[in-house]
């Protein structure tokens, strides 16, 4: 037992002493989840700035951004992480569904051909990630295609995930859904918007991916 | 409709599973795919359907399977690897097939003409 424990403490003195200094870590999840609210969030608390706008049209961010060096510390653990923001992933793009939201034709036009290439560039960016933090919206049923496909990538190459449950402040939200369809990986009810819970999803974070 | 069996997909390479869904999508049918398709796959399929899509002519793509299963038997487990069993997947294009419901083994949908 000793000597297992003395192993053990090898291993970890051997694994820090590997261990990459800092992880890419993306933030995925469909159009509309919350993904640049929660990335504002997270680079606001520990830098001051901010990483893009948001609407409640969906595709706003139609470009990935990332964000070096961003220190997270909780409950004594501390992780520096690259964070990478990136358009909603989509099997479909339609530019009458601008159009309802009262946008003028060209611009929808406009709008959902940059979508397409934020979805190319976000599917891009999954194969350079370390781990990733995967936002949904608690009021929508969780088994999306987009949510199988992120999660199937990043289990088949034995990748970190932690899921965020948003949006948690809207009174038909339920994180105990998204717990029920993907129970293998670690959850935080959150919102972003609010800053709900937001303490917890860091030290999770830093126990996470640190 | 056409169902395409695991035998078939089996012979195939990844991208020439995509091309053929693509292809076949793009004609106005709807596939059933017995085996599925992997992650690495599906996201080369997303992939491929963005660069695709063209205003007033294909907006892309429906797509669901169930979550992929971890094949992980005992010989897996002794090698320290996980391999994944893809599950039955239905594709056509996104304006002629609509997901009502969706769950860890049922998925509800609506045809259109």
């Amino acid at each position: 037992m000793g000597i297992i424990k003395k192993l053990g403490l090898k291993f970890s003195w051997l694994k820090k002493l590997f261990k990459k200094k800092k992880a890419k870590i993306g933030i995925y999840g469909p159009p509309n989840a919350g993904k640049t609210t929660l990335a504002n969030r997270i680079v606001r608390d520990w830098t001051g700035d901010a990483m893009g706008s948001v609407s409640h049209i969906p595709h706003e961010t139609r470009r990935a951004r990332r964000r070096e060096d961003v220190t997270i510390t909780s409950n004594g653990s501390s992780v520096t992480l690259d964070i990478i923001d990136t358009p909603g992933i989509a099997t479909k793009i339609d530019f009458h569904d601008f159009m309802a939201f009262g946008l003028p034709e060209d611009e929808s036009k406009r709008r959902a051909k940059e979508a397409t290439e934020g979805v190319m560039e976000s599917v891009k960016w999954l194969e350079d990630l370390d781990g990733v933090i995967l936002v949904m919206d608690a009021t929508e049923d969780p088994y999306t295609q987009v949510n199988v496909v992120i999660i199937g990538n990043f289990e088949a190459r034995k990748l970190p995930i932690l899921i965020a449950a948003n949006k948690i402040d809207l009174p038909n939200s339920s994180p105990a859904r998204i717990h029920s369809a993907f129970p293998q990986h670690p959850l935080v009810p959150i919102s972003a918007l609010e800053g709900k819970n937001i303490d917890l999803l860091y030290k999770e974070i830093a126990e996470h991916f640190g | 409709m056409d169902l395409i069996s695991e035998e078939k997909l089996n012979g195939m390479t990844s991208m020439e599973k995509v091309r053929l869904i693509l292809d076949e999508v793009r004609n106005g049918k709807i596939l059933i795919l017995e085996k599925g398709l992997t992650p690495s796959e599906q996201t080369k399929l997303i992939e491929l359907t963005m660069a695709e899509i063209a205003p007033d002519d294909f907006s892309g793509i429906e797509i669901e399977s169930y979550p992929v299963k971890q094949n992980d038997n005992f010989l897996n487990k002794l090698l320290g690897k996980t391999t994944i069993k893809t599950r039955l997947t239905v594709i056509g294009p996104a304006s002629q097939l609509k997901t009502i419901k969706k769950d860890r083994d049922l998925i509800s949908a609506l045809v259109s003409p």
